[in-house]
């Protein structure tokens, strides 16, 4: 694994480990500063563990007051610093930098209100996604979304990463659910974006804030949106013989004026896989198959089941099942929910992609990925946010072995260029973080990203929040574009080469 | 052709860096009374048009700035889908880009969502020239910062909007709309408590004279499945004595709402202003009446109570006592047309409700990277 060696300089580091902890330590309690190794190795990473660097130090602030003293520290000292939730996030945005401090906001867990009234909570970024939802249940609401992780992921993290999940299809992800935003920025400044009216005047901030990979402000406060419960869910679970019957049948849904509660797909590899985990009694010789959801009231639910149900047969579903009652429809989902710890169970290591395309493309991508499977001589499972286009291909290795995990990593980065040639995108609701810096090379030009820079310096001059994460050096592109000639054109003619 | 008028802005846009003037972008022009007046050389949008893409089954629509909104509603009327944000046109000259730069939602705004919320990607042309391409054409999309959504509202001053791809919706299976006459206490009290139930809301409106014991006009708009629709409007027939409108007369209704036709929005003095409020969900009625002696003090609701429209004086001691009003709620508010001419229409921004000092220089430094000239500084949107 990528275990980046030592920096050179270490009385150098060391020295200033000294000096930043000297001066955090009377901001913060006593257990809220770590900086020996014991203490901060569990920060090396989030969850791409297959990058990891260990941090100056790690701070946990308990309040908002506490977060501007520390960042006013780092900005004085010129300390780089990286916020992080719960860790959850799967492409290395939350990656320690080497003479940074990590900004732990997951002592920040409160959920400060709930109105029933005005359907809004008012919630700290630690709180985890799912907890919100929880703790409004009893009012007959919800926050609407729920990314896979949401059992563990915080909510400031899903508003750093502008995180979907299954029902984003129709509520919308966490950008339409989410009104108000306070964070403190590189300077130490306290700032609220958005607000509880339905606009704000002047330019709309937030909406640059979302999904921003903790670049642009630490978050600590945020106001979601909750929306009523339904009163019912059904699924229905469709079986298809042959995976462009199953793409062709997600657009037909979709043009047929139906928007599902969820729409999502599993091809044969994970159906089998996730078969032998949950027993969930799947179609296991199914090429693929669709969970196509829908919620509202009774009356409502049984029109759309219908008309999805009509929609499936015409498009070639081999089987349809229909989920018939609340245990059922449950049970219907447990391989979708579980398609991650199935993988676990095949494979030693795995790795998650997340590339978005037109959903016209589906079986085309898919395709794609069966050839590469043979290319790169590695298994993949795929299972996706179908109604999105949202593809989470798991690309099967063995982390013990460093060319299984190269082969990974280039089969990963062939998918995305995949998704960008078929009209599409590098990332859907993981960030770029570290893991996809080179491929937002393929995606934007030089004036682009030189704009992205210009953002960024907007919000944080001194360029120390979570720098060097998402947004790529002309420099960077250029060494990587050196290694990818395509059609024997060089990319970047104009610059040096390295 | 298209490439030939690109060109054509490029240069437009790098004389006037070189030279150190703005340019005032227009659309159709319909709008051009929305913002703080300027000067400047237009920038005229409106013979770049063209829808460049539409996949019903995507459920996105690409089309260049100054195509016409009526266009665009047209072709998606044909596939059965809608622009669920239904932006006001103010006039059948009305563009794409306008549309996108002004940022105005409609009815539906408050269960459907705001513009910002559809808007997938842009093409742009920033204050350089640059041809430039952020978001995409799908509905999840990280990769970068969000610059297309930092456009809708934005009044031209930030980029040239060149294309734009937005999500639109199917339309509803089924609507009805009902009305009924009952107080702005009671009609904000039914709205919210069933906001908070999973009831087909699509749209409200309450219209009250300046009495303000006086009950008013209130419209509901029920929208989705044709079971949902049904039983909702059983619901509010008998809690509120509600009477369905036939199909035709909501239709106009609700456009005349949206395009302020209605009487409502006319009865404007001369020396009158039509003021705007934003405000938090569940905001209680707003007493105006402390606020001016003069004028017809017609108020309007919209968005469950969320937006507000009152008629007074146009007076800065009206407007500031407006603008206290709406902070002391939670909110913002907007003068957003003085007199009843037409003429003299203008809108202020109330500037110094726009942020806090820090973000103001976050503001003008984002201003700086899109435009380091000060090409699209006209000023609309201070």
């Amino acid at each position: 694994m990528n275990t980046v060696a030592p920096p050179p300089d270490l009385l150098e580091i060391q020295a200033l480990q000294a000096k930043l902890v000297s001066a955090l330590r009377p901001i913060l309690a006593e257990d809220g500063l770590l900086w020996e190794p014991e203490d901060t190795i569990p920060y090396e990473c989030d969850g791409l563990a297959a990058y990891r660097r260990m941090p100056l130090a790690v701070a946990l602030p308990e309040n908002e007051a506490q977060v501007s003293r520390i960042l006013q520290v780092c900005h004085a000292m010129n300390v780089p610093v990286v916020p992080r939730g719960a860790g959850t996030g799967l492409s290395g945005g939350a990656m320690p930098i080497a003479q940074g401090l990590v900004l732990s906001l997951a002592k920040l867990k409160k959920i400060v209100d709930i109105n029933p009234f005005t359907r809004t909570a008012v919630v700290q970024p630690g709180v985890r996604n799912l907890a919100i939802s929880e703790a409004v249940a009893h009012l007959g609401l919800y926050y609407a979304p729920d990314p896979s992780s949401q059992i563990a992921c915080s909510i400031g993290g899903n508003v750093n990463e502008n995180s979907g999940g299954v029902h984003c299809l129709k509520y919308g992800l966490t950008l339409h659910n989410v009104l108000r935003v306070r964070g403190v920025l590189m300077s130490g400044e306290i700032v609220e974006f958005g607000s509880l009216a339905p606009d704000t005047p002047g330019l709309d901030l937030l909406a640059i804030v979302m999904g921003s990979e903790g670049m642009l402000a630490a978050v600590t406060e945020v106001t979601v949106k909750l929306v009523p419960k339904p009163k019912l869910a059904q699924v229905i679970m469709a079986s298809f013989d042959d995976i462009e019957k199953g793409g062709n049948a997600v657009a037909a849904i979709i043009a047929a004026g139906i928007i599902p509660a969820g729409l999502e797909m599993m091809d044969k590899a994970t159906t089998r896989a996730v078969e032998e985990f949950v027993h969930a009694g799947y179609d296991l010789d199914a090429v693929a198959i669709l969970l196509c959801e829908s919620d509202g009231t009774p009356e409502e639910v049984a029109e759309e089941i219908g008309r999805m149900t009509a929609v499936l047969e015409k498009a070639g579903a081999s089987g349809i099942r229909i989920s018939k009652n609340e245990t059922e429809r449950l049970t219907f989902w447990s391989g979708r929910k579980n398609a991650f710890p199935a993988a676990g169970r095949i494979a030693a290591d795995y790795y998650c992609m997340d590339g978005t395309i037109p959903r016209r493309h589906i079986a085309t991508l898919l395709r794609r990925i069966q050839e590469m499977e043979k290319k790169y001589r590695l298994g993949c499972l795929n299972v996706f946010h179908a109604g999105d286009g949202n593809m989470h291909p798991l690309i099967l290795f063995n982390g013990a072995d460093m060319d299984e995990w190269h082969r990974a990593e280039e089969f990963g980065t062939d998918i995305l260029e995949a998704c960008v040639e078929l009209g599409g995108t590098i990332t859907g609701e993981h960030g770029v973080g570290i893991e996809k810096i080179n491929s937002m090379c393929v995606q934007f030009g030089e004036h682009e990203r030189e704009l992205f820079w210009g953002v960024k310096r907007a919000f944080d001059p001194a360029q120390l929040l979570n720098p060097d994460k998402a947004i790529p050096s002309l420099s960077r592109c250029a060494e990587y574009g050196r290694m990818r000639i395509s059609g024997g054109k060089l990319p970047h003619p104009e610059l040096e080469r390295f | 052709m298209s490439d030939v008028q690109i060109q054509q802005f490029r240069e437009q846009i790098q004389h006037a860096a070189a030279s150190k003037t703005a340019l005032s972008i227009q659309g159709g022009g319909s709008k051009s009374w929305y913002g703080n007046p300027n000067a400047h050389t237009p920038l005229l949008t409106s013979g770049f048009h063209g829808i460049v893409d539409y996949q019903p089954e995507e459920l996105v629509i690409t089309a260049r700035a100054g195509t016409p909104l009526a266009t665009i509603e047209a072709a998606l009327a044909e596939k059965n889908q809608m622009l669920a944000f239904e932006p006001p046109h103010f006039g059948a000259q009305a563009t794409f880009g306008g549309a996108i730069g002004a940022g105005l939602a409609g009815p539906g705004r408050i269960s459907a969502g705001n513009l910002r919320d559809y808007v997938l990607g842009t093409r742009l042309m920033d204050g350089q020239g640059h041809d430039l391409s952020f978001g995409g054409k799908v509905m999840k999309n990280v990769a970068g910062y969000d610059v297309s959504r930092l456009l809708p509202g934005s009044l031209g001053t930030f980029a040239l909007i060149l294309e734009a791809s937005v999500k639109v919706l199917p339309k509803p299976a089924s609507t009805a709309s009902l009305r009924c006459f009952i107080s702005e206490a009671r009609a904000l009290k039914v709205l919210n408590e069933w906001a908070g139930q999973p009831l087909p809301l699509s749209a409200s409106s309450w219209i009250g004279s300046g009495d303000a014991n006086a009950d008013g006009e209130l419209t509901i708009r029920l929208a989705g499945a044709v079971a949902a629709v049904q039983s909702a409007t059983v619901l509010m027939k008998s809690t509120l004595g509600a009477t369905e409108l036939d199909p035709a007369i909501a239709a106009a209704f609700w456009r005349d709402l949206r395009e302020h036709k209605l009487d409502c929005f006319h009865a404007l003095g001369a020396d009158d202003a039509l003021y705007r409020l934003a405000l938090p969900a569940a905001c209680p009625p707003i007493d105006f009446s402390t606020l001016a002696s003069s004028g017809t003090q017609q108020r309007v609701l919209e968005w469950h109570g969320q937006q507000r429209w009152w008629h007074g004086p146009a007076d800065a001691s009206t407007q500031a006592k407006v603008k206290a009003k709406a902070i002391e709620h939670g909110g913002h508010a907007s003068c957003f047309r003085v007199g009843s001419n037409g003429v003299e229409q203008r809108f202020t921004l109330l500037s110094d409700q726009a942020h806090s000092a820090a973000l103001t220089a976050v503001q003008a430094q984002l201003r700086k990277a899109f435009d380091p000239s000060g090409v699209f500084a006209t000023g609309r949107l201070p």
